[in-house]
This record gives structure tokens, sequence and C-alpha cells, in this order.
């Protein structure tokens, strides 16, 4: 058992760090105060052009693919390298994360010739059409119709909480192709290009301000059978290896929030409650201790599976595990620092100084989401429960009805 | 980076299991309780026989000088079967004491004998409640002898020796090597809510003592309370991951309005947490296992969040699984109970979750 870097890892680590060190003087958005979204998009783009060229785009991807034959290890280590700056990456790392790989693994050679390249060089960014409006829990509900046409299908329906639609252009589509049969069995899968007519996009205004959220609407858009990823109404096999690519994507450990010395600084320095220091309260040293044993917890449990990933095993709930532990963490933290800076903390505007209150506000509006997306707390203790301590499944009523008789 | 036990680790896990399965099961627990026997002979001298007393200690002093991982290993085996036996104090906290800081007489007078199991050690620092403070230990050592009441000292009773807390001339205070067999240590049993670990309070009326190493340091203390609680930190998620096995099985046993208890939501989300706890407490304490072995400077803050996160996790367990058993759970002859007691017990013997909670957060604070 070791938990430094072997002396490979060091020099893999050394070359990360001073390739993204290099990068941050053009790409850093810390010294790119006061950007617009296009401004930002546009800096993205050439970034993760950047990136491609050095084998940093998919790193475990082979040399011929565009990557650097990275070891699970290997590839850990680059996104810790890289989380060192603020670099415009975020909108490519949903289409990188799950929709890539499933294009990679069932995709034709043409298609993938055509569309690997592209989107691991930002020229094209994809997203993921997954959730509806009656269908997030419970994806295997989703309505959208994909009904066939000689060699077309052609879609009808809503996506919603698709990330980045609004400048994707291309993306990976859950839909249903039979509903007579029971839930599962009636799904295709399949890619559209976002420019194909009858598409309509619309951001969702989130209660944190942000919009990278959006609605999605198809009517009547025609899309070639070629663009099938998989079975016809196989669909759902590809969505489950969708949501094991998930598993696989290295979580931000502080989902943006500051880090915990940074909060005990501020409040040491900045912070006066009835006379002592905010670093003072007894109370919230506690607090923090707590959260510095989830952190590290999450950490040592990160390493756990990134060392089963190198011995060749496949990953198990430790993205579920650590999301659910994660998204509570935030939001109780966050309120927690707030209430710490007494009435100003709810102030939004102050933002400069690292762990003041305006940065923890953000935090806090973004967790409530946190807990929704990806899998609801409920769900995820729903997956453990099921998946990894094997109690009964949760009574289904609907498995083997017809969907059309739900 | 290699986050796991190597393979002669994990058969050394593997074999540990079964044979605690089979030689301590848990009617040898029952009965250290139920006949206020202070702990399993038996148990001990086929444990000592096997080497598991020096997994830790070098074989210059008669261990196998497997090492700290090896110990940690065994320490998760004992504590999910909640083995009644003075081994924890002996060798993680007495022989440990000597190991970090002993003179080499000190350690040739008394290593052998602890790994040999014919030397029975333990820690003596606590002086009633609370926890002490460099500057407040009432014990103290005048020419050379102890005078003073420590309270509660685990394994008091049957320990031969002991590394004791006491003040020094200095004002400060330290670590002193003693035979307990003297006559003018007078040992008292104490009854606890776990009496599968027996405790004692012992009075020293001038006992012949000598300083451990070269010198008895507060700095001394911490350093061993620090490495004991990474070896405790073990016992505690083997308890805590017994207690989970068991919940999970009545889980999916039991019936209730027709259906496994186990389908309800209510359930199967108490025990998601329950696991989320005890895998969190796990890697924590694998991290400090690491620390620990190679003594890195990491050591302090690793120790200190797999101690808060292995009282947390045996804790949550073990009063979650009882009652994931209902009624049955609070009876005397179901195992949930033993757990209970067990796992508060552990939550105190070296410092409670608050007191390392603190420690952490001044630990943090000094990164600032």
């Amino acid at each position: 058992m070791d938990f430094r870097d072997s002396v490979e890892e060091s020099i893999f680590r050394s070359e990360a760090r001073a390739w993204f060190e290099r990068m941050a003087a053009r790409f850093d958005l810390a010294t790119h105060p006061g950007m617009t979204f296009e401004e930002q998009l546009r800096l993205g783009r050439e970034f993760q052009a950047e990136k491609a060229a050095a084998g940093y785009a998919k790193p475990e991807w082979s040399h011929a693919h565009g990557g650097r034959d990275a070891s699970a290890v290997e590839s850990v280590i680059c996104a810790e390298e890289e989380r060192r700056f603020t670099f415009p990456n975020k909108f490519f790392a949903i289409g990188l994360g799950m929709p890539i790989p499933i294009m990679r693994r069932y995709a034709s050679a043409a298609d993938r010739e055509r569309f690997l390249g592209p989107a691991l060089r930002g020229e094209e960014i994809w997203c993921q059409l997954f959730s509806e409006p009656t269908a997030g829990s419970d994806l295997g509900a989703v309505r959208l119709r994909a009904d066939r046409n000689g060699d077309k299908w052609i879609l009808n329906g809503q996506k919603i909480w698709t990330s980045w639609a609004h400048v994707a252009d291309f993306g990976t589509i859950l839909a249903r192709s039979d509903p007579s049969l029971p839930k599962h069995a009636g799904l295709t899968f399949f890619y559209v290009d976002m420019k194909t007519p009858g598409i309509s996009v619309r951001q969702i205004n989130q209660m944190s301000g942000a919009r990278e959220f959006c609605e999605v609407f198809f009517t009547d858009v025609r899309i070639p059978d070629t663009n099938r990823l998989g079975e016809v109404n196989g669909g759902w096999r590809v969505t489950v290896d969708t949501l094991m690519e998930e598993r696989f994507t290295l979580q931000d450990p502080t989902y943006g929030a500051p880090p915990l010395t940074v909060a005990m600084k501020f409040l040491r320095d900045n912070v006066s409650s009835e006379g002592a220091t905010g670093l003072d309260d007894g109370a919230l040293r506690e607090r923090f201790a707590e959260w510095y044993c989830i952190e590290q917890g999450l950490r040592n449990i990160y390493a756990r599976m990134v060392t089963a990933l190198s011995r060749g095993s496949v990953p198990g709930p430790e993205a579920a595990l650590t999301k659910l532990v994660l998204a509570s963490k935030v939001q109780a933290y966050s309120a927690a620092m707030i209430d710490a800076n007494g009435p100003a903390g709810v102030i939004t505007v102050d933002k400069e100084m690292p762990g003041s209150a305006g940065c923890f506000c953000d935090v806090w509006l973004q967790s409530a989401g946190m807990r929704i997306a990806g899998g609801t707390d409920e769900i995820l203790r729903n997956t453990i429960a099921e998946r990894v301590l094997l109690l009964p499944a949760e009574i289904r009523t609907d498995k083997n009805v017809a969907f059309s008789d739900l | 980076m290699n986050f796991d036990f190597s393979d002669e680790q994990k058969l050394l896990r593997q074999q540990a299991r079964r044979f605690l399965t089979e030689k301590c099961p848990a009617a040898i627990v029952r009965r250290v309780i139920e006949r206020r026997a202070s702990f399993d002979e038996t148990l001990w001298w086929q444990l000592a026989e096997q080497g598991w007393l020096g997994l830790a200690i070098p074989t210059e002093y008669g261990g196998s000088g497997l090492g700290y991982l090896e110990l940690c290993v065994a320490a998760e085996e004992l504590g999910r079967v909640l083995a009644p036996i003075p081994l924890s104090s002996s060798i993680y906290l007495c022989a440990e004491a000597l190991l970090m800081a002993g003179t080499e007489a000190q350690k040739s007078r008394y290593l052998p004998e602890l790994a040999a199991g014919s030397l029975i050690g333990t820690l003596a620092f606590a002086e009633g409640y609370g926890f002490p403070a460099e500057r407040t230990v009432s014990a103290e050592v005048r020419g050379g002898k102890i005078f003073g009441i420590k309270w509660p000292v685990a394994d008091g009773n049957s320990a031969h020796i002991a590394v004791v807390l006491a003040g020094t001339s200095e004002g400060s205070s330290g670590l002193f090597l003693c035979d307990l067999r003297q006559a003018t240590v007078v040992r008292e049993a104490l009854e606890t809510v776990d009496a599968s670990r027996a405790q004692a309070r012992l009075r020293f009326n001038g006992a012949i003592c000598e300083p451990l190493g070269m010198e008895a340091t507060w700095a001394g203390f911490y350093r061993l309370v620090e490495r004991g609680v990474v070896l405790y930190a073990f016992e505690q998620i083997g308890g805590a991951d017994a207690c989970l096995s068991m919940a999970v099985d009545y889980a999916r046993e039991r019936k209730a309005f027709g259906r496994l208890i186990g389908s309800f939501q209510a359930i199967k989300h108490r025990l998601a947490d329950l696991y989320v706890r005890n895998e969190l407490a796990r890697a924590n304490t694998y991290y400090s296992a690491w620390a620990l072995s190679v003594d890195a400077p990491e050591l302090p803050l690793a120790a200190a969040a797999a101690r808060v996160s292995a009282i947390d996790a045996f804790e949550y367990a073990a009063r979650e699984s009882l009652h994931v058993h209902g009624g049955m759970g609070f009876t005397w002859e179901m195992n949930c109970h033993l757990f209970y007691r067990r796992s508060r017990q552990l939550a105190v013997n070296l410092g409670s979750a608050a007191l390392w909670k603190r420690r952490i957060a001044s630990l943090l604070e000094r990164q600032i």
C-alpha cells in the first residue's frame, strides 16, 4: 500500500503539471475576469484543441486515437493537475465523458473517424438527451418517439435538463421505438445532429441564475438509420453502458466550493463574531473537522477505485457513493459558511476574496440541484441498497406491462 | 499509487477471519461477560502461538517482523469478532510505546515476552472523567516512584506491566514504565458497559518506575495515542462491517406486511447510509495505516480522521443494526448489544470523537 506517486507516476505528474502550468498563462479564467459567455466558449475551444494536440483530451485513449495511453492512475493525475487552474473546460466535460465513449463503442468506423477527432479538439460539442419532463429518475419511462420510416427514423417529443444543448453540435438520444413492449424493451439509442430541422432548444432558468440546462423540442425530426447506436429496441443496453461510463468520471471533490482551509482563513482574518474571530467558534470547528473527514474519505475512496481499475477491475458504486455524500456535504458546508458571516453572509457580489460569502452563495444555490441531478439522493441510496447490499428490489408495478398500457 | 493491501496481507486476512470465525464465536465473548473473567485465556494463547502478538515487533525482539499493515489486518478481524482479549492494550499500546521510544535495554527486556504473550502490558493514562492535558496530570513521579490513581485502565487487572502517564518534576508529564506486580500497586476491577474488555482502577503508592526511553515527554504520550487510534480504528471498522452484515442478513429474512423488510425504503436507505459511513471510515482507516507504516508526516491528521470516521461508523452501525433487528435486537441473546456496547467503549477509550475533531481543526488551522 502506498499513497505516494511511484517513480513513473512522479515523472508523469511533473510533465502534466508543467504542461498545464504553461497553458494557464493563456487559459486560466482567474486571470481573465469578466469574460462573456461567447468569449469563454471561444477560449474553451482553443484550450480543448491544445489539450487534444498534447494528448490530454482523453489521456486514457491510445496515442493513435488522440490520447497518451495513460493508465487509470495517470488519467487521475491529469485531471488533478488540470484542476489546479480554472480552465474553460466545462463545455466539453459531459460530451467527452459519456456520448463520445459511447460513439467510440457503438458507432460505425466511418462515424468514429468523422466524429471523435473534432469532439476531442473542441471543434464540436456533444450533449446527452436523456431526461424528459416525465422521465428523470425513471429514465426508462422516456416517451420521445422514434418511428421507423424506411431507412429513416422520425423523432417527436421533448427532452429536458440537457446540459449545453444550446451550443451543442451533436447529441446522443434515448427514444421510444416500440410502446407496445414493456418500458425497457422498447427503446432505441441514436445520435443526432442538433442542426437537423425540427429541433429547437430553450435554455432553462435555473434558480442559481445559470442557464446551462436546456429543454430540447423535437418536431418531426428525420434522422437516418445509420445514426442508430446499438440494436433496434436495444437502447436500454446502450443507456446502461453510458451510465457505467459515468462511474469512471472524476468528480471535482469540492463541487466548486472553496477549500476548507481557505474558508477557515477567511473566518479567522475577516469575520468577527461577538468579539472573537469567526474561527473561534467550537461548534463550527467541529464541523470543519467533520467535513475534512468526509473529504479525506472520498479522496481515499477514489484512490481505492483507481487502484482497482489499474488492476483491471470494473468500478463499483464509488461514483454513486461519492455524489450522495458530496452533494449534501456541499449544501451543508456552504450554508454554514453563509451563516458564519452573519447578516452579510447572504451578500452575493463579494467574490473577490477567496472564501468570502459571495463564493459560498453561488455554491449554496447550485447545491440544491446537485442533490437532484445525476441521480437523486434517493435513487443513489436505492442503487447502493439493491446493487451493493443486494436487498430486495423495489416493488415495480410497471416492469412487465406494455408501455402504452401504463 | 496503490491503495490496497498486498496479496500476502489479504491472505493473512482470510486466514485470520477463518480462524476467528471458528475460535471466537459470540459464545466466547459472552463467557467473558457472564463469568466476569478478564479475558479468554484459551484464545489468547492460540493467537500468541500463531504469532499474532508479534506481527509488528521486529524479529530481533521476538516478533515476526511483518509490519504495521499486517497488524492492522489482524486488528480488523479481531474487531469483527469482538475478541475479548488484552491484545490491543498489550500490543497496540504497550509494545508500541517500547518500540517507539524505549531504550535498547527496555526493548530487549520486555518485547520478547510481550510478543510471546507471557507478558501482558497496557497503557495507564486516564484519571477519571475527561481526558488529561499536559499540565493537569495528577499522578506524579517522585524519586523514581509513581504516586497517584489511574482509572480506567484497560486490562489493568491482567497486565503485568504498564506504560503510565505521570507528571515529571519539570512540571510536564510523560510516559513511565512500571511493573504492576509490585505490592505498591493496588488494583480494583471496574464495571463498564462492555464487560468483554476488562477495566481497572490502579492505585500507585510509590511503585518503582523508570522513564520510557531517555526522557518522558507529553509529545511522546500523544504520539503513542495517535498510533494506537489507527489500530483501534481497524477494530472499529471490523465491528461496523459485522453489524452491516447482520442487519442485511436479517432484512433479507424477516417479513412484515407481506414482504421482506429489506424491500422497504426506510430500511434500504438506512442500510445504504450505514454502508456509506463504513466505506468512508474504511477509506480513512486504510490511509492512516499507510501513514503509520511509513511514519508519514501526514500521520497526525490521518490518524485523527481515521478515529473520527471509525467512531462514527461503528457507533452508527451498531445502533442502527440493532434497530433493524427490531424487538429481537433488544434481547440479551441476540448479538446486537455486544456490538452496541463495544462501539461505545471504543468511542471513548483514547479520547472521544469531539476531542479528535478539535485536534483536526487545530491541525487544519496550522495549515492556513
